[in-house]
């Protein structure tokens, strides 16, 4: 369904290209923002990260673009152009035509989002079927097929197991399997590895980087965990509170982070490799709930850089600190740069 | 409390078995035959993936759950059958932190009203009951070794942060001095950013009180940041056990050095080699031979047949496996 006209860019329309998008929702008479004014893109065949702590938003502006939270009180604004196409304000109907074929989503926990009462094989038949004319038999070779690509092991007789009677690698194997049952462009995967174990979780993490050379697909991966993203992603966005504070191709904003909050998170990580350091240089604080959080800069009163200006409304604009790198923090405009980031020597080869 | 010095280890674990009986006959070995031995002032990391048993041998050393076989030493003295009313005055001395900081907490009850359980329920060192005055100052002192204020003993468990709760659990473990604290995963339902506080808060309190702990968790780099030594655990034994760096570093064991490869590094360049295939066995079915030989990237015919025993390769160093990576 072709939109016009198609929006200003200087490469040919981006995959996804979501611009001041916020989400909000009516308590107790007064509007809380979950989340403010995201902005970032998405290539064919990228893989972007969406990293923050609990509460940072990161899962409810996924759910948000999803067209996933219909809840009365809860309005989202801005725009998320899915392939020249406004995602925001979208008619169920034609959401439903996008979801699933065009983009699909993986969650953590793939023990609830499959149904316990059918079997795995029979679930993504039926996912399949609902998007293509193909009889029983016809989804069912895909989906033998699909499970054998996602390395699962006797996809023959896997398929006919109920999820219960999958291992949690497996089980997350062939969640990817139904998601990418529709040829997706876009895959949004929401923690996929966060209930697994290291072992397995190396192995799920291979099989998403994979994806995009086997199925051409995109992949906005969400994630608390800062190794995952170095190791998976190609461009990343910090969130705190519900905002941006940093975004940037992941080589750059892991090498020298611009925003105070990144660079406190980065060293506040226990480090494997390397020096033990005595203490850990710990971020003081917890992050404010959406009621809570202060004027100004959202981080302000857990920085360490922190000054009159950062307090006062509006909070700092995203400022850019290199190419295609950007934050949201008042120290680059003034001509402070963050002490250089101290890496940690390479792992054990 | 000062320690009273003993010449015993403060923890003495035997031939361990923890067996659950499932329906048909089947049996789950969720700790298979565990020896090791705590020292005063030392923090043990138990690390594993999930189902390894770290959490139940954690448990059976606290005498939480009731083990199969084995032996328990506190201080030398057998703990092992001891009955609840026999265990009573070996309970001040060591105490447990969880990993769910909300579900440990009554949430009907105020933060001194739950702090002072353990001080009314013990009586003090010279067998007196404690009076109100002298627990209430003994729970502003614990407000103080934790970092919270005073106000925080007023209040309920719901009105706190994660983090806060953590403390709070942390000072009701500490209420009655103990000399061991089993902690499982104490920090993995934390934020990054919050877990760094608790993990040096563990580590301030070890320092400054002369604290035992068994540190349980998965976490590879939050056990390397506080133990002094680890067992990495896999399928309900131990694997490999020694110095931290030298166990993670210069791991012996294929186990230990597939699961530190595993680990994502939070920089960037950092190259993983293809990751270790399939996933990890049931305990009910546990493969015969070595228990890690059906995805070891270095198996031989010997490790499906023979069990490899946990044996010494340096005096500090131990190791269960028939072809060791380091000598």
């Amino acid at each position: 369904m072709p939109v016009n006209p198609t929006p200003p860019a200087l490469d040919p329309t981006p995959l996804l290209e979501v611009r001041n998008f916020s989400v909000s929702v009516q308590s107790r008479g007064t509007v809380l923002p979950l989340v403010e004014n995201v902005s970032f893109t998405i290539g064919a065949q990228d893989i972007v990260g969406l990293v923050g702590e609990s509460g940072s938003g990161k899962s409810v502006t996924a759910m948000a673009l999803m067209g996933l939270i219909d809840s009365p009180g809860v309005s989202i604004t801005g725009s998320a152009r899915f392939k020249g196409q406004e995602l925001v304000g979208l008619p169920d109907r034609q959401m439903r035509r996008l979801r699933g074929r065009e983009i699909a989503m993986i969650f953590q926990d793939p023990m609830t989002a499959f149904t316990p009462v059918y079997t795995v094989g029979w679930q993504i038949d039926e996912q399949i079927r609902t998007h293509e004319r193909l009889s029983r038999k016809q989804a069912r070779a895909r989906t033998v097929e699909l499970l054998a690509e996602m390395g699962v092991p006797d996809p023959t007789r896997m398929a006919d197991r109920y999820p219960h009677q999958l291992s949690g690698g497996l089980r997350q194997r062939a969640m990817i399997a139904m998601a990418l049952s529709c040829n997706p462009s876009l895959l949004i995967a929401d923690e996929p590895t966060t209930a697994l174990d290291v072992t397995v979780q190396a192995q799920i993490l291979d099989l998403i980087r994979g994806l995009r050379s086997r199925y051409g697909s995109s992949v906005l991966f969400i994630t608390h965990d800062m190794g995952v993203v170095a190791e998976t992603c190609d461009a990343t966005l910090v969130l705190y509170s519900g905002r941006i504070a940093e975004t940037g191709r992941t080589e750059a904003l892991f090498a020298q982070p611009s925003h105070p909050y990144t660079a406190a998170l980065l060293a506040s990580i226990p480090p494997l490799d390397g020096v033990r350091p005595a203490r850990l240089p710990a971020i003081a604080g917890a992050p404010p709930a959406p009621q809570d959080r202060p004027p100004g800069c959202a981080f302000g009163p857990r920085c360490a850089f922190v000054h009159a200006a950062c307090q006062t409304n509006p909070p700092p604009p995203l400022i850019n600190t290199g190419l295609h790198h950007q934050a949201a923090c008042l120290l680059p405009a003034e001509g402070h740069a963050l002490p250089q980031h101290q890496p940690v020597a390479s792992p054990l080869s | 409390m000062p320690h009273a010095q003993s010449p015993h280890p403060l923890l003495e674990v035997t031939n361990l078995h923890k067996t659950y009986a499932l329906p048909r006959g089947q049996k789950l070995k969720a700790v298979d035959g565990i020896s090791l031995t705590v020292h005063r002032g030392e923090v043990l990391g138990l690390v594993g993936e999930s189902g390894c048993g770290k959490s139940t041998l954690g448990r059976c050393l606290l005498r939480l759950l009731d083990v199969s076989s084995g032996q328990i030493k506190f201080d030398g003295q057998d703990i092992t059958h001891l009955s609840d009313r026999a265990l009573r005055p070996f309970r001040p001395r060591m105490q447990m932190v969880f990993q769910d900081s909300y579900a440990s907490l009554n949430p009907r009850r105020r933060i001194d009203d739950l702090l002072a359980d353990p001080l009314r329920v013990h009586p003090a060192p010279d067998g007196s009951t404690r009076t109100a005055p002298t627990i209430r100052a003994r729970l502003l002192e614990l407000m103080e070794l934790v970092s919270l204020p005073a106000t925080a003993l007023d209040r309920y468990a719901h009105e706190f942060s994660g983090g806060q709760r953590q403390r709070i659990n942390i000072a009701r473990a500490l209420a009655l001095s103990p000399h061991l604290i089993v902690a499982d995963e104490p920090v993995s339902a934390l934020d990054v950013s919050v877990q760094a506080q608790i993990v040096n808060l563990f580590s301030d309190l070890q320092a400054q009180l002369g604290l035992t702990y068994v540190f349980v968790a998965h976490d590879l780099a939050v056990v390397r940041q506080i133990s002094t030594r680890v067992a990495v655990m896999y399928l309900g034994a131990i694997v490999e056990l020694g110095e931290t760096d030298a166990v993670l570093h210069q791991p012996a064991h294929p186990y230990t050095f597939a699961l530190m490869q595993a680990v994502p590094r939070p920089q960037i360049g950092a190259v993983r080699p293809p990751p270790l295939g399939g996933d990890i066995p049931s305990p009910v079915s546990r493969p015969a031979g070595c228990r890690f030989h059906t995805r070891c990237p270095a198996v031989q015919q010997r490790c499906r047949e023979e069990e490899p025993a946990l044996r010494p390769l340096t005096p500090t160093r131990s190791v269960a496996c028939h072809f060791p990576l380091t000598t």
